[in-house]
Parts: C-alpha cells; structure tokens; sequence
C-alpha cells in the first residue's frame, strides 16, 4: 500500500491478527545489532531497575517537597469552609459570605511541573477536604459556557464513584445548558441524598462534613480570558450561600496578574490569600541531593553532562521533569552505549556479575583508558598477569570496583562537608548550591589554587576528580554531546551548515571550499540559497533564474552529453524551479504580489 | 557547629553530629586544635583570593550567578565529537547576524564567480593574494549581463586576469552610486581599464573604510588592522539601521523583467517530473553513506519510542524515505498510521477520523474534536495492550502547525500506548511549541541531513513557477458540467464570464444573489429564486462555487478557481459547441 495519493493524507496499516505479535518485547530492541556477548540484556534489565527506582524516588521527593505547601492550603480551605458552615446572622459574616475564598497558588514559570503538582493537589484535597475537586485548563474554556459545561461534566463525574447509578441522567444533562444555578441546585440534590447515606460510607475526613464545599482549581489563571473569569466570578458570588465554591488560582508569574485580570469591583468578590510553591531551583538541589550526590544509585554523571543538564534547566524551562527526562536519557544511553555498564549496580551485585563476564568483555575492560593508565602503574609481571590472566583479572575488578565504592562514599562525605564550610563564606567562593561545586569538583582538582592546599587539606584525598579512578567509566556517563544533540537541538543551524557547508556532511573532495564559499557542483538548493542570499527584501524570479542557470551550467560544463542546448536548459529550469519550491517549503521565501514575479525573503542575514 | 572527620580503616569516612561546646574543646585542644584553628582563619582571611574564576562576576546582593561563559562553552563542547550533528559547526552568530543590503545585480555577479571558482587552479593561484581571496564570495554591483556573458565565456586564464581587477573595482565604487540603481545597468567594462590605475593605489585606503560593512567577507587578518571594538560598534548600528532601510522603504529596487518575456512557459507538475528524472543525481555515494547512518538507528529509536520518548527527525532534506523504510523495517508487525502533513487536506479532524475508524473500528461520530480526542485517549488508557505508532511527516506543515492541532497531537502522543514518529523541515518549527507542548510531545531530537529532493512533498505546492492548477482543476470542471443540465450549464457559464469580467477589480468579493438571480432570468434559464437556489447547492456540493456573506448580509457567489483556467474553460467549451 502506497503512502502518497492526491485524496488523503492518512494511511492506516493495520497488519492482520496472526501475523501481528502481542507485543515485541522492548529489549529486543536493545539487543539488535549488538553483541550478544555483551550482557545486553542483563543491562537493560538494570537500566529499567535503576530507572524505576529514581523515578520512584523523585516521586516520593516530590510529595515531601509539596507537604508544607498542601498542608497549609488544606488549612485555609477548612477555616474558610467553616465559614460556609456558620450559619449566622450577623451582618459581618453575611458580607464574607459574599466573597469567594481563593488561595491564589504561586508556581512559577515551569509549567511544564505545574501538572505533576496539581495531580498530588488534587487527590490530597480529595482525601482531605471534600469529594468535588474539579480542575479546569483555560484552553477547554473559550467562552463561559463550555467552561460552565467542563465545570458540570467534572463534577458529576467526581460523584459518578459514588452515586454510579446517577450517570446516566447526569450525561443528559451534560449536553443540556448549564447555569450556576442548575450547579447550585444539582449541589442541593447531592449533599441531601448523601445525608441519609452518610452511616453506610467508609468514613473519612471529608465525607465527616455535611456539605462538603466545591474546590475549583484553574490551572493557568493567566491564559483564561478575563471575560469568562469575570462572568463566572460574579454569578458564582450570587449563588455562593447554596453553591460554597472554593477557587484556586495556578499563577506561574506574579499575583499582580490577578488584578490585572480583574476589575476591582469583581477581585472585590474574593477574598485572596497566596501561596507561595518551592522554588525549582532548592527543588532542583534536593532532586540532585537524592539522585546524584549519593551512593544509593551507581550511575553518575561526569562534568560535561551535568552542566549540560543544569544549563538547560537554568537558561531554558526551570523544568525538573525536563532535568529528568535528561537523567533518563543519560542514563538510557549509558547503558545501551557501554558494555561495561553491566557493573554499573551494587557493589555486592557487580562482585556478582563480575565471575560471568565473558572474554569479550575482559577485552572491553583491557580496553577502558583508565585501566589502561592503572596498568602502566603496576609492575611489569603484574601487568602481564592483567592482560593475560582473566581470573587474575577479574580478582582486580573486584578490589577496583570496591575502591570505586569507597571513593564515592567518601567523595560525597566530604563534598556536603566542604560545602558546609564553604556555602557560609561571603561571596561564596565555591558557589552557592552543592551543585557547583560539585562540577568544579568533577572537572579539576578543587585545590589547584594555593588557597585550598593550606585551607582544605583534609579534603584532599577525598575529593579527586573521577577520571583517576580505574574503572570509572562503568557507573559515569560522560557523552555530552549525544544529550545535548537530542535534547537542546538547534535545527536552524543544522540547516544554514547543511547550506552553506555541504562538505561538512557529504565528504566529497568536490565539495570542499573556502569559508563562505560554495562550489558550483553543490547540490541546486544550495546554489539557490547562495544566491538568495544576495538579495534584499524582494528577488526577482527572472534574475534569480539566469543566475542559477549561469552557475549550473559552468559545472556541467565537463561532461559531454548528447542532449540539446534547449533540453538542458529546460531540465536546468526544472532544477532551478525545484530548489525554489524546496526553499518556499523551509520558510525563506514566500510567493509575494508586491511585484510581478517576485518573492519575498523571509529571513535577513546569513540564514 | 562542625563536623568532624574519622578516618576508618576500610577506607569509609562518617560525619558525626558533634555540639558547639565539644568543637570548641576540640579547638582548644592542644594537638589538633591548633591546626584546624589556624586553617580556619586564614580561610576567612583569603575569600577573596578564592574566587574561583575571576571573569565570573560574582553579584553582590548573592543572586545565582548564570554563568553565560560557562553556558556557552558547554554547550558549544564537543563539536568534533558528534561527527552527525552540523549544529555547532558553524556557531549561532553566522546565522542570526545582520547582513548588509545586497542589491538583486549582485546575484549575477555571484553566479558568475561561482561559475568560476572551483576550477581548481583558479582559487590556488588566487590564494596567494588575501585580499582577493577574501572577496570572493562577496559580490558586487556594476555587473551587467553582457558581462557575464563575456565572464562566461571567457577561459581560466583570462578569469585570472580580469576578477582582480573587476573586484578592485567593486570596493570603490560609491555607495551612493548604487543606492541609485533600480535597473541592471549598462555593463561597464569598458571603464574597467581607466579605473584600475587609480584603483590600485586607492585600495589599501578605501578598504579599511569598507570594512564596516563588508562583515561577513573580512578575513582575519583584516580584521586585525582595525580598532576591533570600534569596528563592531560600528558594524552594528550600521547594520541595523540597513535593517530598518531595507525594510520600511516601499520601494524595493530590484530590475522589472518578468517571466513572461522569457520564453520559458510554466511547467506542470508532470512535465517538471520527467525533466528532473533526467537528472543524473550528483553525490550519490555520499547520500547512501549517510542514509546508511542514518539506518543503523533505527533499532534505538524503536527502543526509546517504546521507552516514553518521541523523535522528532530535523534537518536539510525530505525524511520521508528515510521513515518509510523505518516503517518497512520495522513496523510491519504493528499497527501504524502514515500522515502526510504536506497533504493540502490534512487535518486534525482526519487523522482523529482514522484512529477512530479504522484502528479502533469505531464508527459513531462525535459533537466535536476535543470528544473524540477524549474517547480515544480513554480507549488507550484503558486497553494497554493497545499500541498505535503515528508517523507524520512535516509536523509542521501549513495544516497542521496551528496551536490546537499541535495541541491534540501532543496530547495524543503523551499517550503511553501512542509511539509518534514525526519530521520538520520548516526553520522556524520549533516555535510551535512552547514548553508545555513540548513536555506533551516528550522529543528526543535527531538530526537527518539527507539533501533528498522534497519531491512528494513540494508537489501539491502552489508554487511560483509551477502551473499547478492546470490541468486538475480544470479537467474535473468540465467532468462536473458535462453530467449537468443546459440550463445549469448556462447558470455557470453566466456566473463565469462575470467573473472574468471583474477579475481585474481587487475589490471583487463575488455576484451577488439577486442580481444573479435577474440576469439569469433575464436569460431564460431560471424561472424562481426556488429553481437558482437548487442549483446553486448542486454547484456547491461539487465544489464549484462557494457562497460569502458580505458586510451588508447579502449573499454573494464566487468560483474558486483561477482566472487562468476559466479561460480555458470557457474556450473549450466554444470549441465544443
């Protein structure tokens, strides 16, 4: 089945039931083109123990980051619930009833964590404050009533788990209007047919309260129009005695927003309190507290990685699941492009591992350049006895691998200790999180200033930078590159090379020129581009064309063919049309009506 | 409070939690104390020596301090290391730097340099001279046609003799003098002769004061002779002032020929096809090494696919047949959906169609496009054995780069249960996505220069100098107005000829329905509204016409088809009859 036709776009392939495997297994795809003897599937398999194992660690590290924060907001919506159950007379709660409690939640600019954030929100009040937890996304709400309609279908979904045989009705009514007051009087119906229930449910915190109140989160308050939030303010503040709404705000920049967005006279309606989330950055160091700068897991980074994902995280997104993922990857790559890495687990597991190594894998060690340079060390029939003797070998491993150990047990010691005695200097001559200094660590030898070697000579031993150890190339990852190449990609430079330099990718002499030039046998598209370059705001077609049909023509000029002048010409034209097409195509040019056979550049400058 | 260190015989260390008063005991202590007192103070004593690497200013006020050197060496590291990856080869200012104005003749005078230069022995002879090697690659007005036809036809030696003297030249001739010219000028060679005399001795002079805004052809030794910094300053004011010049004026000055008075017609789609199939491919050893690289990926990426990630595939060159043969290789056994994101009909509505019939066999419909996104992000969620692999091509296509579209997608491909293969070639498609989309999409990047020809995907392009709509539209026309009545017939070619008529009047939104409806009667082809209206649905269910509301509310009718092709039809069909 062809995947290009002139009628549609999407081709279904569905590959019939028998042939169709259940479901390849996924270190297959490990295994294939390796070598078998390379232990590849024993370190997948502790790629995917290591892995689940951080993961479920910056889960659990995630949580305890976000319990002072939950606490106290669970706080604040109790005390204001409780104003929802006083039902008194007086005239000054009257007036506080007519203001909905909010707790403006700020999150900062990393969107991309506010999710994980308002998935543990969500079930924590659920657990702790009330059944009806409803959480809207502004991009569902364009206009008031698909947002009043979210709001409905969200929460009769929260008590379908209760009154499961009330789906029904409440999907006709999904599709009907909605108003506050259908809301306020469907709330009514709900909390009087759980009263009588209330015996027979399972008694927790929330279900204790008679009518629960419902919480309302807005996960990106800056993206609603004001327009929606300012109508469902004001009625919501009408209906609140028989409808108790609670608001919570997701702000990722500022709370000024919440007064930019809304008038006085609606913000006069609620009554604000802020909340202010950890700050990614000691989020950060906590996550790298845990991961990294501990024995618990072998793996580690070397400099150049962990700079590489720091910069990412603090000159692009502030994002601790892009950190992550980058840490996935690292280590995905690690154990898919080492061998070695099969030791990379516990010391009492890699002793283990050690006596099954197989002959090719003693070679892959022989080869590792910090055994090598350990070997250099020995004495001469010690050395033999390394390169010759696999059990003397792997003997070595095993004392190795247990200094390796050890070395990072004390490594990480004396690191926190020096960053104790350091992180209290003024200036902080060794920066200010551990996260620094643990790079300049990893990159040099901290004392190679005067100053440490009379001020922290304890730390010395301690603190050697990984590459003099043997063997570290098994738990340390160290191809930056490849991290850098699939996550922070620049593919506008990928292409002004692939245009300006094709040399740079196709390795034919032919190609080869001087820095900004280009040779006339380069591929159409880069001629085309050359040439484009050299005009303004506007190209004109014609111009273009006979320059193009001047350079092509000079490079074909060697071969003798047989096809007439005019034939040529029109497959150069051809040519020429396609190298435009392409280049409309990469969003340099577009087709203009300024002037007759014209084009409009869309870039200034070299690309 | 301190910590104290132990040494332990196996090598371990332990920190104990040790009170204010012991350390101090412990400072008193005449042993150990001592030193550990005296170290103490001359840390304090030293900060300031300590800063670790003077050029980092660190902040007073104690803020983190972004270190930009740091930043950009790390991430600039490497670059011989990762010999697929061309991004760092050439460094982000060469492509995001200003430009001075170009003028279009230049073109002409590129060309026929570029004409020349690799002749081999040409650049080496070339080579010993540095200021002329230096511009090469710039180019310069004053050229005029019949130059280049004289360059053209000239052999290396005479190239060598005339491009010094035609790029000395180049490099004196008044500013002023070019900002003038809006048409190829006459050719000036010619004057060649007189000018070089005095050229030469004006050269060294008039170079330096060219510099400023020769940026990209200064070579370092060059560069060396001026006050750098002054240089720069200058450079960029210059440049930027050019930038606003070059883009507020109306008038851009280029030359007025036009296609039409070449003699070359446009070439349809088929005839472009059979042309550049007669094209022997150059390079082609290369290309397959690359592809060949390329290949060998193929496993990994099954592999991180199925680990959570999705790829993306970027640089120079289609990616199609690369991902068809991934698809050949080894999807085979799986379900899979192709998208042709260069497909002119593609939408998000379609490709949430197929998933919807055909992977899942469903064949309700649903009220809108976020439901059905719902449905099937459910219908993955609860079925886990369920596994569906996308490939789209051009992700970031005109159809599909739009803000919702991309939403859905990367919702869909959050999924776990949901592997999106997909490839962009636009050079500004990661501005699609912000950070959450890209959180949703998840990309691992992978950079496939191929240099293949976007055939496929250039070929449903409108582009310039392509008759696109030639024979397609106008072959289905004719097709359509066959099976109608006479009558209908005539409706048509009514509403065509007024059309042409005002092709011509930009303001032009259409024919209005009730004058329509008289000239039609007045015809004698319609006899009630009644009779117009049912026609007018038969035409736009066949997509002949489409109906507009103008700003006054009345309904207004218009072809949807270029004026070209009307013609055409309106000939064959006088032809015809």
């Amino acid at each position: 089945m062809a995947t290009s036709s002139v009628s549609k776009g999407c081709f279904v392939f569905k590959p019939n039931f028998k042939k169709r495997k259940i479901s390849v297994p996924v270190e297959d795809y490990f295994n294939k083109g390796k070598n078998e003897s390379e232990d590849s599937k024993l370190r997948f398999e502790t790629y995917q123990l290591i892995w689940q194992q951080m993961k479920s660690e910056t889960e659990q590290l995630q949580e305890e980051l976000n319990k002072n924060l939950f606490d106290s907001l669970i706080e604040f919506l109790q005390k204001s619930y409780s104003g929802f159950q006083k039902n008194s007379k007086d005239w000054g709660c009257q007036i506080k009833l007519r203001e909905i409690p909010t707790a403006a939640l700020i999150l900062g600019v990393n969107v991309t964590d506010h999710d994980l954030t308002f998935r543990s929100l969500t079930e924590a009040l659920q657990n702790n404050v009330t059944p009806y937890v409803v959480s809207l996304q502004a991009k569902d709400c364009p206009d008031i009533k698909h947002f009043l309609q979210k709001l409905a279908s969200q929460l009769t979904g929260c008590c379908v788990d209760e009154e499961s045989k009330e789906g029904s009705t409440q999907v006709a009514q999904k599709k009907t209007h909605c108003s506050v007051d259908s809301l306020s009087s469907w709330y009514m119906n709900i909390t009087q047919k759980t009263d009588p229930k209330m015996p027979r449910k399972k008694r927790t915190s929330s279900s204790q309260w008679q009518s629960p109140p419902v919480v309302l989160i807005l996960k990106d308050m800056e993206s609603f129009t004001t327009k929606v939030l300012q109508d469902f303010i004001i009625m919501s503040s009408q209906h609140l005695h028989e409808f108790p709404l609670i608001l919570i705000f997701g702000i990722a920049t500022s709370p000024v927003i919440i007064h930019r967005l809304l008038p006085h006279a609606v913000s006069s309606l609620l009554c604000i309190e802020l909340f202010q989330s950890l700050s990614c950055k000691d989020h950060l160091t906590t996550v790298l507290d845990k991961l990294l700068l501990t024995t618990q897991f072998p793996f580690k980074l070397s400099e150049k990685v962990l700079q590489i994902l720091t910069n990412i995280f603090l000159y692009h997104d502030f994002s601790i699941q892009n950190f992550i993922k980058g840490l996935q990857l690292s280590l995905l790559e690690h154990f898919y492009s080492q061998p070695l890495s099969v030791l990379c687990c516990n010391l009492p597991e890699a002793k283990r591992r050690i006596n099954f190594l197989s002959d090719n894998q003693c070679e892959n060690i022989r080869r590792l350049p910090s055994f090598r340079r350990y070997v250099e060390k020995q004495a001469s029939e010690k050395q033999v006895a390394l390169l010759t003797d696999e059990r003397f070998l792997k003997e070595e491993i095993q004392s190795l691998l247990e200094n390796l150990h050890a070395y990072h047990s004390n490594y990480f010691l004396v690191l926190r200790c020096l960053h104790q005695f350091t992180s209290s200097l003024p200036k902080y001559p060794l920066g200010r999180q551990i996260r620094e200094l643990y790079c300049t660590c990893l990159e040099k030898n901290i004392w190679d200033s005067e100053e440490y070697v009379s001020a922290l000579q304890l730390l010395r031993d301690y603190l050697l930078p990984p590459e003099t150890q043997p063997l570290h190339e098994v738990v340390y990852f160290s191809a930056a590159h490849t991290l850098r190449e699939h996550l922070n990609a620049a593919p506008r430079i990928a292409l002004h090379t692939a245009l300006n330099n094709p040399y740079y990718y196709l390795k034919n002499e032919a190609l080869k020129s001087e820095e900004g030039c280009i040779p006339n046998v380069a591929p159409d598209i880069c001629i085309a581009y050359k040439l484009h370059l050299e005009c303004s705001r506007l190209i004109n077609l014609v111009d273009w064309s006979e320059a193009f049909a001047t350079v092509v023509t000079a490079a074909e000029k060697m071969d003798v063919n047989s096809i007439t002048s005019e034939e040529r010409n029109e497959i150069i034209h051809a040519r020429f049309i396609r190298a435009v097409s392409e280049l409309e195509l990469l969003g340099f040019i577009k087709p203009t009506k300024q002037k007759t056979d014209h084009v409009a550049r869309l870039t200034w400058g070299g690309c | 409070m301190m910590s104290k260190l132990e040494l332990k015989e196996d090598k371990m260390l332990e920190v104990q939690f040790v009170g204010d008063d012991d350390v101090l005991n412990h400072i008193l202590d005449r042993e150990g104390g001592a030193k550990l007192k005296k170290e103490r103070a001359q840390l304090l004593v030293n900060t300031k020596k300590i800063i670790k690497k003077p050029e980092y200013d660190l902040e007073e006020d104690g803020q983190e301090v972004l270190k930009d050197q740091n930043y950009v060496e790390v991430l600039g590291r490497d670059i011989q290391e990762s010999l697929k990856n061309g991004s760092a080869a050439d460094g982000g200012n060469k492509v995001y730097s200003f430009q001075n104005r170009k003028h279009s003749e230049k073109m002409a005078k590129l060309a026929s340099e570029l004409a020349k230069t690799p002749r081999k022995n040409v650049s080496l002879s070339l080579k010993n001279d540095p200021e002329i090697m230096i511009n090469i690659p710039q180019c310069s007005k004053g050229h005029s046609a019949s130059d280049k036809v004289q360059l053209k036809n000239s052999d290396k030696s005479e190239f060598l003799s005339t491009a010094p003297s035609g790029l000395r030249k180049r490099l004196i001739v008044p500013r002023s003098h070019s900002d003038s010219e809006s048409e190829y000028s006459a050719s000036n060679s010619e004057d060649d002769g007189v000018a070089q005399e005095y050229e030469e001795d004006t050269d060294e002079v008039i170079l330096n004061q060219k510099i400023p805004s020769q940026n990209r052809a200064i070579s370092a030794p060059v560069c060396k002779e001026t006050p750098s910094k002054k240089m720069k300053r200058d450079k960029t004011s210059d440049l930027v002032e050019e930038y606003f010049e070059a883009h507020s004026s109306s008038k851009v000055l280029t030359s007025d020929r036009t296609l039409q008075k070449l003699k070359r017609a446009k070439l349809d789609q088929q005839t472009l096809r059979n042309l550049l199939s007669k094209v022997s491919p150059s390079f082609s050893a290369e290309l397959k090494q690359l592809n060949q690289q390329y290949e060998q990926l193929f496993h990994k990426w099954m592999l991180q696919l199925r680990l959570g990630f999705n790829i993306v595939l970027y640089g120079l060159g289609s990616k199609r047949d690369l991902l068809e043969r991934f698809r050949t290789t080894v999807l085979q056994d799986s379900i899979h959906v192709v998208i042709n994101g260069f497909f002119p009909g593609i939408s998000v509505k379609s490709i949430l169609n197929s998933i919807t019939e055909e992977v899942l066999d469903h064949m309700g419909t649903f009220r809108s496009v976020l439901d059905q996104l719902d449905w099937i992000v459910n219908k993955f969620k609860e079925d886990s054995s369920l596994e569906l692999f996308l490939l789209i091509h051009n992700l970031d296509s005109q159809m599909l780069r739009g803000d919702k579209s991309q939403q859905i997608i990367g919702q869909l491909s959050s999924l776990r249960n949901i592997y999106l293969m997909a490839s962009i070639d636009h050079l500004n498609a990661p501005l699609m996505w912000d950070h959450a989309k890209q959180s949703l999409y998840n990309w691992l990047w992978y950079e496939t220069t191929t240099y293949s020809p976007y055939t496929e995907e250039t070929s449903y392009e409108n582009s310039l100098l392509v008759k696109q709509s030639g024979s397609l539209p106008l072959s289905s026309l004719t097709h359509v107005l066959r099976s109608l009545t006479p009558n209908a017939r005539g409706i048509f070619r009514l509403l065509i000829k007024y059309q042409l008529d005002n092709q011509d009047n930009p303001s032009y939104i259409g024919f209005s329905f009730q004058d329509f409806y008289q000239q039609c009667r007045e015809a004698f082809l319609v006899n009630s509204d009644l009779t117009l209206r049912a026609q007018l649905t038969e035409f736009r269910d066949h997509k002949l016409i489409r109906t507009k509301k103008g700003t006054d509310g009345v309904e207004y009718l218009l072809i949807p088809v270029d004026s070209g092709t009307l013609n055409d039809f309106l000939e064959k069909e006088e032809e015809e009859s």
